[in-house]
């Protein structure tokens, strides 16, 4: 009987083991094909392979369209983190320190852009500025990243916020320091992963936005994901696929080296200061 | 005690959320009060309306058999996904947080990868695993097991498919976060009492994990019904979602007031099953969910 039981739960753990096995493949098989199929040589995007080639690479440095929609998305994406990681981490440090009429509502509230669909947020804007008769412009593309990518900013510096301990802090402001120079010499510091990782992670955001960019982009303004849709409209060619592994190599790659290097520079700072308290 | 009050001053902490708390006003907030307001303007044509307050739209909201069916079909979809997410789901979940594998982080890092990867790119890239030349139909044929290839895309399989592919790790993450957060050493006690694995299983550690299930089954159905791309991709005309119906009748039609009753009616559906979820359960297992 109780052979039997054991038995059960072994199959069980086989299981449990064999369907996530297939998740990971499942998850991860179109990506491969997709990166496989861009090195093929044959005219049409899709198997059989007929021999290695990088001419798609070659013909997509060729594509002025590409490129230009590119740009667009890098310093849309750019202009997003940095701003997004400002008053993202400021937000978060208010609401972890202080307390004030209204803060759990703006807490709710602040999470909201990533719950409610980008078609219902997009739609909204732009309801919005015909009602003031306004144009679609860069700026409000920006800004539409921008309130994108707030809550997952918020919630990352929330997070790590509550870790610090804010005795640190009031000793710098006892022995005469200022706020702002309190904030800047020990909170930030000590913020620093919640920092890099809310940036990173707001610049994905921005740079892979499509359902929302559609509906904010000004007129003739492409950015990288709605310039792979409008392509997918013609055809499945094979340099979409090589277009799809350059940008794969980017948004995987960045956030990688940002983590490695982060991870060393941690490393490092353990070794010189050996006394730090373990958290 | 006085020394405190200047050091947390109120007024400190608003000037400090001020930007968030102007961007939220501005591009949330008050473009679903105007948005709500449009719904009862007057459409004349493709591109003008008028602010004569009329119910027009919301009657050919409820009277139309079009529009409900089209909301009918998006919240089958969205639960079909979100029940199949949260089947397919809990395995990886749970076998990361039992396993005894060293680099657990990797299978994690792993989860995450997805993430940061265009979404656009995930989905199309389906079309090369079940397209007329994907890998599936080009093996099938090689082995001469089908004779033409097989229609897999641009079917409701396939956009569910795609919404699988795009909603599992949220999903997994969810149930992994409050797998987490359960003392093992009740599932030990359970043992030690002479629970079987199963038993403990059933009785200790499924119970506990449930907020987190509940808070990506929330999840995955409101992204699968608010979702446009995927539809877009890998769908035909008849499987486009509320979202496609929505971005249609704006972008297309040109029909502003219309657009906006149809947003309005996803929002407050979607805003009404968040709403059931959060009064037995509450934000934070989101929260936790949202913030990895």
């Amino acid at each position: 009987m109780k052979a039997r039981r054991k038995e059960e739960g072994r199959w069980a753990w086989r299981l449990t083991g064999f369907v996530t096995l297939c998740v990971y493949i499942f998850m991860f098989a179109p990506i491969v094909a997709t990166v496989i199929l861009s090195f093929n040589a044959s005219m049409f995007g899709g198997f059989p392979m007929t021999g290695f080639s990088l001419q798609w690479y070659a013909k997509l440095m060729g594509n002025e369209a590409v490129l230009a929609a590119f740009r667009t998305s890098l310093w849309i994406a750019l202009v997003t983190a940095a701003v997004t990681t400002a008053i993202g981490v400021v937000t978060a440090f208010a609401l972890v320190r202080f307390e004030f009429p209204g803060k759990q509502a703006l807490s709710t509230l602040v999470i909201l852009p990533a719950l409610v669909p980008e078609t219902i947020l997009g739609v909204g804007l732009l309801v919005l500025i015909k009602a003031i008769d306004q144009p679609r412009t860069m700026l409000l593309l920006v800004l539409g990243h921008i309130l994108l990518a707030v809550p997952y900013v918020v919630l990352i510096a929330q997070a790590r916020m509550v870790g610090i301990r804010r005795v640190y802090e009031e000793a710098a402001l006892s022995l005469g320091a200022s706020r702002f120079s309190s904030f800047r010499e020990i909170t930030l510091p000590l913020l620093i992963p919640a920092v890099v990782g809310g940036a990173l992670l707001a610049f994905t955001i921005s740079f892979d936005n499509t359902s929302a960019s559609l509906f904010w982009r000004p007129a003739g303004v492409e950015t990288m994901p709605t310039q792979i849709l409008s392509m997918l409209k013609i055809s499945i060619s094979p340099e979409i696929n090589a277009l799809g592994t350059v940008m794969i190599v980017v948004t995987v790659g960045i956030p990688l080296i940002g983590g490695l290097l982060m991870q060393s520079l941690t490393k490092l700072r353990r070794r010189s200061e050996p006394k730090e308290e373990a958290r | 005690m006085n020394n405190r009050w200047t050091l947390y001053d109120p007024r400190l902490a608003w000037m400090l959320v001020a930007p968030v708390l102007l961007l939220l006003i501005f591009f949330l907030v008050l473009p679903i009060a105007v948005m709500a307001a449009y719904t009862f303007f007057t459409f004349v044509t493709a591109g003008v309306e008028t602010s004569a307050l009329t119910t027009a739209n919301w009657q050919e909201f409820f009277t139309d058999s079009y529009y409900s069916g089209f909301l009918l079909k998006t919240l089958r979809v969205g639960a079909i996904t979100a029940l199949l997410c949260g089947v397919l789901g809990y395995f990886p979940a749970y076998f990361i947080w039992a396993t005894s594998f060293r680099h657990k982080w990797l299978l994690l890092l792993l989860l995450i990868v997805p993430f940061w990867i265009s979404f656009t790119i995930r989905t199309f890239s389906w079309i090369n695993i079940l397209g007329e030349q994907g890998v599936i139909n080009v093996a099938l044929l090689k082995m001469g097991i089908i004779n033409a290839p097989l229609p897999m895309l641009y079917n409701e399989g396939a956009v569910i498919l795609g919404l699988l592919h795009f909603l599992l790790p949220y999903m997994i993450l969810n149930v992994y976060v409050s797998l987490e957060g359960i003392d093992r050493t009740l599932i030990s006690a359970a043992r030690s009492m002479g629970c079987t694995s199963a038993q403990a299983f059933r009785e200790v550690t499924l119970p506990l994990s449930l907020p987190g299930l509940a808070a990506g089954l929330l999840l995955c159905f409101v992204l699968a019904a608010g979702s446009y791309v995927t539809p877009q991709l890998l769908g035909s005309g008849r499987d486009a979602l509320f979202g496609n119906l929505i971005y249609d009748t704006i972008m297309s039609e040109l029909n502003w007031p219309m657009g906006a009753t149809l947003s309005i009616v996803l929002f407050l559906l979607l805003g009404f099953f968040a709403a059931i979820y959060t009064r037995y359960m509450g934000m934070s297992q989101i929260v936790k969910g949202l913030g990895g």
